[in-house]
């Protein structure tokens, strides 16, 4: 019971690991993704990514900045242009 | 016959140009090594967008095609053609530079044999002598990468930045990019490659994303946005490859350099000491007759 979490820059691969949610600041509103989240594409807005590695954990917060994110049957992607 | 003091000079000469070429080769053996990490390291961001684009961007042609961002449709017209050409700011990297600039030029002349105007966007100083005497004039901007070490992401939007302006303000209509792919420490390849308008390849898998994906906001939208970052992408993968290609051929043209000193050297040392024992025995003989004679 996984999600696989995926965090790109073109700098590099910056995140690649199995969380429990992450909440994506989308530009229409936030977002949580679970594992068997129904396909979904949608651009991101600045701010931070919210990481629950399990349930009810601390979430552990990365700022993001320009983007766009993909939910597909892999996973979550999510494609940023800075992040950290 | 070079006299001897001619022969130590021209070998001293020799043996410091090698220290330079030396120096420069592991130079440019430790850079290769992290330019050709970070060009790694830039893959997966630019393949992905890549697949993305190219999923959206077919689906939307594949409908109505109405209303798409002109960086997808293209101006309409096909007269005036930007080409970007990315060198380095730095020589001594054997014949890095004009293959580049070679490829430009091979296609500037394809270009103008057709009637339509050519210009330059240049990126990296070590181009710009030769574009611009071949095609004095037509330079419309130059890019300066001077002041990094490193291409970084910034550079890439800053140019990307600009050449959308220019595009958006019919400025030209095509841009082809002219970068060295890097494939080895020994091999790099001139490449050319439309970034704008975006070119979709053919057989882009339209079902790469399924019919059920939702999007937030729009498809347009989200393809909107990622338009302008997939130029963007492109030039820094473009750099990339082009910094880890500049320090593979330096590389390669310091270590034959290397190799050649070190020839011409033994070569001008065997004849110093031969024209040393001539000397010497001249003197010998000389010494000796003049013994004889008394």
């Amino acid at each position: 019971m996984a999600l696989h979490f995926e965090l790109v820059t073109p700098e590099k691969l910056f995140r690649s690991e199995d969380v429990y949610q992450v909440v994506v600041p989308g530009t229409d509103g936030d977002f949580g993704v679970l594992e068997g989240h129904a396909p979904f594409m949608s651009t991101v807005r600045d701010g931070s990514i919210q990481i629950y590695a399990t349930a009810g954990s601390t979430p552990e917060i990365i700022p993001v900045e320009g983007g766009f994110a993909e939910v597909n049957e892999k996973g979550l992607t999510v494609l940023a242009e800075k992040a950290g | 016959m070079a006299s001897l003091k001619e022969l130590k000079i021209r070998i001293g000469s020799v043996k410091s140009t090698q220290k330079i070429t030396k120096a420069k080769q592991m130079v440019a053996a430790a850079k290769l090594r992290k330019a050709q990490a970070a060009a790694e390291a830039a893959r997966p961001y630019s393949s992905r967008l890549e697949a993305v684009v190219a999923s959206l961007a077919s689906k939307i042609a594949g409908g109505s095609g109405e209303g798409a961002s002109p960086l997808l449709a293209g101006t309409g017209k096909d007269d005036v053609h930007l080409l970007v050409v990315a060198n380095s700011d730095r020589g001594l990297a054997g014949a890095f530079n004009a293959n580049i600039v070679k490829a430009a030029r091979a296609k500037a002349d394809e270009l103008i044999e057709q009637g339509k105007t050519v210009k330059f966007y240049l990126i990296g100083r070590k181009g710009r002598p030769v574009i611009n005497r071949m095609y004095p004039g037509q330079i419309v901007a130059q890019y300066d990468t001077t002041g990094a070490k490193q291409p970084g992401y910034d550079q890439a939007h800053a140019i990307a930045g600009e050449l959308t302006d220019m595009y958006l303000n019919g400025k030209f209509d095509v841009a082809h990019l002219f970068y060295s792919r890097f494939k080895s420490a020994l091999a790099q390849i001139p490449t050319e490659q439309q970034i704008i308008p975006v070119r979709i390849p053919a057989d882009a898998d339209r079902n790469a994303i399924a019919a059920t994906v939702e999007y937030e906001p729009s498809e347009e939208a989200i393809l909107d946005d990622l338009l302008p970052r997939n130029v963007a992408i492109q030039l820094f993968k473009a750099l990339l490859e082009n910094n880890a290609s500049e320090q593979g051929a330096s590389m390669t043209a310091m270590d034959n350099a290397t190799r050649n000193a070190g020839d011409l050297i033994n070569k001008l040392t065997i004849q110093y000491n031969r024209s040393r024992q001539a000397a010497i025995t001249t003197e010998l003989v000389e010494i000796i007759s003049g013994a004889e004679a008394l």
